[in-house]
């Protein structure tokens, strides 16, 4: 056999090999992807509250209990917050039927007159309660907006995101949530905090 | 996040005019919206001052810039790292001579590229001289 023909042959072998390895690979293992939700161990719970809704009627965390509820904390002023409501509108719209609730707390010191406008030219389909500084604390001190807690069926906080998420990221949760996973890892996750934010 | 530098003391005459620049500075990655947003659901950059000896008569911001975040589908008019904000002041002809302290306020909305802060005031004081 030549030295040609065995660098041919080895070439032929290494590209057999190489393919072969890449048909046979599996996707990653999810080692490096955050998991969407804490595990159960980790939760803590939420804590109740009790704010009005625009129609003056109390909205209590707690009636809630058995639901996966989104709690998302937004301004009208806040541009990130925008670009969450119209998700937050489908998910509602997709999941209420599931046992799912999104509830918005705004933040705004302008209060109803500010808000109303907003939620109604933007069609927000989930119940929008005003907040306030104990609600705020009580939550850890929510400072940057938008933030959002996905919360399980037993009144736990099972993901908190600080900052505009991906729409993806809040999916994995609600599903893992109503699917009544635990969502059973140590890894970090369950959540998103950009840079700045704390 | 968002400081102001105290502004230098003021000295003036009655009857004059006189200036004074406010120095702001913002952390990376932080911007504020512009006096002009624009949009109108955005909190706008403002300087007021309480009247005393002095009356603002004007103030000017500087030249926004047009960024574009992540959560705006267009750039949005903002100011971003240091910059000035000046005000002229007119100094009343019966002014009494002598030292005083002039209150301001700097009313402002700060966001990075995801998330956003609640509006804020910071005082600004500012020290003059009437000759």
């Amino acid at each position: 056999m030549t030295t040609r023909r065995l660098g041919i042959l080895f070439g032929a072998g290494l590209l057999l090999i190489g393919l072969a390895s890449a048909c046979g690979s599996k996707p990653k293992p999810s080692a490096e992807r955050p998991e969407p939700v804490k595990s159960q161990q980790e939760r803590k719970p939420a804590p109740d509250f009790s704010l009005k809704d625009g129609d003056g009627r109390t909205v209590r965390l707690s009636d809630y209990r058995g639901k996966v509820v989104l709690l998302n904390f937004w301004a009208t002023w806040c541009g990130p917050c925008k670009i969450e409501v119209p998700w937050f509108i489908d998910f509602e719209r997709r999941n209420k039927d599931r046992g799912f609730s999104v509830i918005g707390v705004s933040m705004d010191d302008d209060g109803w007159e500010a808000v109303k406008p907003f939620v109604n030219r933007l069609g927000v389909n989930y119940r929008i309660v005003l907040g306030d500084d104990r609600v705020s604390e009580a939550y850890g001190g929510v400072e940057a907006l938008p933030t959002t807690f996905l919360i399980d069926r037993e009144g736990n906080i099972a993901a908190v995101h600080v900052g505009l998420a991906g729409k993806n990221d809040f999916e994995d949760g609600i599903e893992k949530l109503l699917e009544g996973s635990s969502g059973g890892s140590d890894r970090a996750g369950a959540g998103t905090r950009p840079a700045g934010s704390e | 996040m968002l400081t102001v530098a105290p502004p230098e003391k003021v000295v003036a005459k009655r009857g004059a005019t006189a200036q004074s620049r406010v120095t702001v500075l913002l952390g990376a990655g932080y911007h504020v919206n512009s006096n002009t947003p624009s949009e109108d659901y955005l909190i706008p950059l403002r300087l007021t001052w309480t009247p005393g000896a002095l009356v603002a008569s004007e103030v000017t911001y500087p030249k926004p810039v047009m960024e574009k975040y992540s959560f705006s589908p267009k750039p949005i008019s903002v100011f971003t790292g240091k910059f000035d904000v000046t005000t002229v002041f007119k100094v009343a002809p019966g002014a009494s001579p002598g030292p005083g302290v002039m209150a301001g306020k700097l009313r402002y909305q700060a966001c990075n590229d995801k998330a956003c802060f609640p509006p804020k005031t910071v005082e600004v004081r500012l020290t003059y001289q009437i000759e």
